[in-house]
């Protein structure tokens, strides 16, 4: 075999593994997303929508209160998780170098490793022990705090994507560091921003442990934050470990809400993406 | 560094030089001519001008082309303006000692003048003006140049001299007004050889210096 | 004989120094407005400039040139203090603007800045609008004044040259310009705060000759009045649009002077290497 020949042939062989490398990975991805909505979409209907669940043993209810539950847990979560983490993320991006930033990056890494159930056992001392009682808010800053980590590395992130053209052209004007921050670099950024919150709150949305201590799970429609609050993945859960069938169909429902949720989170989160790369081009 | 222009601005040097050698020759020609009443000299010389005509044109091309191509700045743009200003110096210096061949063959269709002393004297300066000018240039010599500026006023000197010597020779036989008329005319264009001598001097000492001293008060040269 | 007679003519032009007159009368019409003295500057240990000294004069534009890495845009930085912003950097000695230090405490770098305007590199047009860019710098100084903006604009972009090309496309987001119209516009946008000083940093470097053409005879007709000062690699250029030039190399300032000089006949053998391309 030629030199030209056999290169090519290792550039193929390579090229071929990759491929399968690449399939390799998407196959899970591809299989559960099939099975999900295969078991799922015949379960869906209305009433999963609008009814409350029903008791053991009658046909049909759905899972109204939860989805509203996890709503208002991750809109809790967001209250609180977007303005911290981003604040974070402003002062690392622009404060890049010093002391304090690079503690605050390295706490993040950590926060963002500690696994959800820690988090929740954490909310739990922290929210739940004191009024002795389960709660949305808890639930909330469980979730949130899974949030803020993602929420702070994004921000920085693209912060630091804007051009330092536009902070230099915004202070050559006359802007002090804050001003050039909030007029320029923060909305240049903003369509980077709401994509890591998106992305932040897709990940928390399909959290279920930190919830399991904290917002508990109600089987009643209830939007009182310091109750217990029902949650599509503790429902899954719950109807997935019970021996009903009705409740197994009602799960995957659940599941696959949940997937089809986190699935547009993640694709409006793409588009913005790649609409700030546009940006960043010209 | 080497610059690619570098060796353009050498062959227009060297373009230069090489009419500068001829300039010289049509000169020391003149002149013999001059002193050996040689008609067939003098033809010979007139003949040659259109060659240094050809030389003086493709030296303007090929530094209009340099100017154009490289945007010269500092010593090369005044390599180039000196160029520029020297080249139609020596073409008139040319032209000069055509016309002074042109008289030689009219002088030698009639009798022959009484000498004139300063008359030789007058053109070897010239020549000797127009090689030093030369030799300024190729070295870069702004000493040598000011001192052949500085001989202009000798040059002037003995064209007055050899004028008031012909005017003269005219006041003493009235046939001798016209070869007398024609030498005063030859005293008149060496001494215009050595005025273009200066100004390529003085050119030099642009070159040189970056300094123009034409039409300046000496000390200031 | 001849060197007698001109003995007396010679000293007859000694009593006028004509060249040195000509010189103060420039220098007396044209105040310095920046006046820099033994300007030292520094990245953390590293020593980039080293005693610069040099009077830019007011409605002039000076040209800084000079090798990559040899400090002329660090210098033109330090014009309006935009190296503060550069953690570890710092300055010795003195730059004055109208006879005030600049690096004295108490003079605000963000005051400074709105004096001495700076157009950069690279257009940097904020991704808004073309009429939010060029308001930029107003709203950001306190005027509210919506018809005083609306005029003010339309008096930078046409000083900038750009109002007719972009009259009806005001509200248009300023990046679907065209580079040599974002650069344009980024000098509209530095005029509408009404500078004294215009630092530009090789503003046509990027751009195509015809859009490089329209910058350069922007910067001409902006010297009636704006004091300007830039930096750039194109020597052509610097020949072109400015009146001084100032040459720098390895942090120092080898040679200033007139541009006509110091593209005819500089001074220091660095400088003619560097003019004439014999530089390295």
């Amino acid at each position: 075999m030629s030199y030209l020949a056999r290169r090519k042939f290792i550039s193929r062989v390579a090229e071929t593994l990759c491929a399968v490398a690449v399939l390799l990975a998407l196959l899970p991805l591809a299989f559960i997303l099939f099975y999900v909505i295969r078991q799922g979409i015949g379960s869906m209907n209305w009433a999963f929508f609008t009814q409350m669940p029903k008791p053991v043993g009658e046909v049909g209810g759905g899972m109204a209160n939860a989805i509203v539950g996890t709503l208002i847990i991750i809109g809790i979560a967001a209250l609180f998780a977007v303005p911290v983490g981003c604040i974070c993320g402003i002062h690392l991006a622009e404060y890049p170098d010093t002391k304090f930033s690079s503690m605050v990056r390295f706490a993040a890494d950590v926060l963002n490793g500690v696994p959800s159930i820690v988090v929740g056992i954490f909310a739990y001392g922290l929210v739940v022990l004191p009024v002795k009682r389960f709660s949305a808010i808890a639930g909330g800053v469980a979730l949130g705090l899974l949030m803020i980590p993602i929420v702070v590395r994004t921000t920085e992130e693209l912060l630091r994507l804007v051009p330092s053209g536009l902070r230099e052209g915004a202070l050559a004007l006359g802007a002090t560091r804050g001003r050039a921050v909030m007029t320029v670099i923060l909305p240049a950024a903003l369509p980077g921003i709401l994509t890591g919150i998106l992305v932040a709150l897709a990940r928390v949305a399909g959290e279920t442990a930190p919830l399991l201590f904290t917002a508990f799970n109600n089987r009643f429609w209830s939007t009182n934050i310091t109750q217990p609050m029902a949650s599509l993945t503790v429902q899954i859960f719950t109807y997935a470990i019970s021996p009903y069938d009705d409740w197994h169909r009602q799960a995957w429902a659940g599941a696959f809400l949940l997937v089809m949720i986190i699935l547009t989170l993640s694709i409006v989160a793409r588009l913005a993406v790649r609409r700030l790369e546009r940006m960043n081009r010209t | 560094m080497a610059r690619h222009f570098d060796k353009d601005i050498e062959e227009i040097k060297d373009l230069l030089l090489r009419m500068g050698a001829k300039v010289e020759h049509s000169i020391a020609h003149s002149i013999r001519a001059l002193l050996e009443r040689d008609t067939l000299m003098a033809e010979e010389v007139i003949e040659r001008d259109d060659e240094i005509d050809r030389m003086e044109v493709e030296i303007d091309q090929r530094t209009i082309e340099l100017i154009a191509k490289m945007q010269p700045a500092a010593v090369d743009l005044r390599f180039v303006a000196t160029i520029m200003k020297i080249t139609p110096e020596l073409e008139r210096i040319a032209d000069l000692a055509q016309d002074v061949c042109e008289r030689v063959i009219e002088l030698n269709r009639e009798p022959q003048l009484k000498p004139v002393t300063q008359l030789p004297q007058l053109a070897e300066s010239a020549q000797k003006m127009v090689r030093e000018a030369l030799d300024s240039f190729v070295r870069g010599d702004a000493d040598l140049a000011r001192s052949v500026i500085r001989q202009d006023d000798i040059a002037d000197a003995l064209t007055e001299d050899s004028f008031r010597a012909l005017l003269t020779y005219m006041l003493e036989n009235p046939r001798n007004i016209s070869p007398a008329i024609r030498l005063t005319f030859i005293g008149k264009y060496f001494e215009r050889m050595a005025d273009g001598a200066t100004n390529i001097c003085e050119m030099v000492v642009y070159l040189v210096e970056g300094k123009m001293i034409r039409h300046s008060p000496p000390e200031e040269s | 004989m001849t060197a007698l007679t001109m003995q007396p003519i010679r000293s007859n032009r000694t009593e006028v120094p004509l060249m040195n007159q000509t010189t103060n009368d420039v220098a007396s019409a044209t105040p310095a407005k920046i006046h820099v003295q033994d300007f030292d500057f520094y990245y953390g240990d590293v020593k980039t400039l080293h005693g610069i000294n040099l009077d830019v004069p007011e409605r002039q534009v000076t040209a800084l040139i000079g090798p990559s890495g040899c400090g002329k845009s660090t210098f033109l930085r330090s014009i309006n203090r935009m190296n503060d912003i550069i953690v570890d950097a710092h300055a010795d000695g003195v730059i004055e603007i109208d006879g005030r230090n600049i690096y004295e405490s108490g003079v605000d770098a963000v005051e400074l800045r709105r004096r001495v305007g700076m157009v950069f590199q690279k257009s940097n047009p904020f991704p808004k609008s073309i009429y939010d860019n060029v308001a930029y710098g107003m709203r950001i100084g306190g005027l509210r004044n919506k018809r005083r903006i609306n005029e003010i604009v339309e008096k930078s972009l046409r000083r900038a040259a750009l109002w007719d090309e972009a009259k009806d496309r005001l509200q248009d987001s300023a990046l679907a310009l065209s580079g040599g119209q974002q650069q344009r516009l980024c000098i509209a946008r530095a005029l509408a705060v009404d500078p004294e000083i215009l630092l530009m940093d090789e503003p046509a470097s990027a751009l195509d000759p015809i859009a490089t053409a329209k910058i350069e005879e922007l910067i001409y007709e902006l010297k009636d009045n704006y004091t300007i000062v830039i930096v750039t690699h194109n020597m052509q250029q610097a020949a072109r649009v400015s009146d001084r030039t100032a040459f720098f190399m390895l942090g120092k300032l080898v040679e200033y002077g007139e541009t006509k000089t110091m593209f005819m006949n500089p001074q220091q053998k660095m400088t003619e290497d560097y003019v004439t391309g014999r530089f390295g």
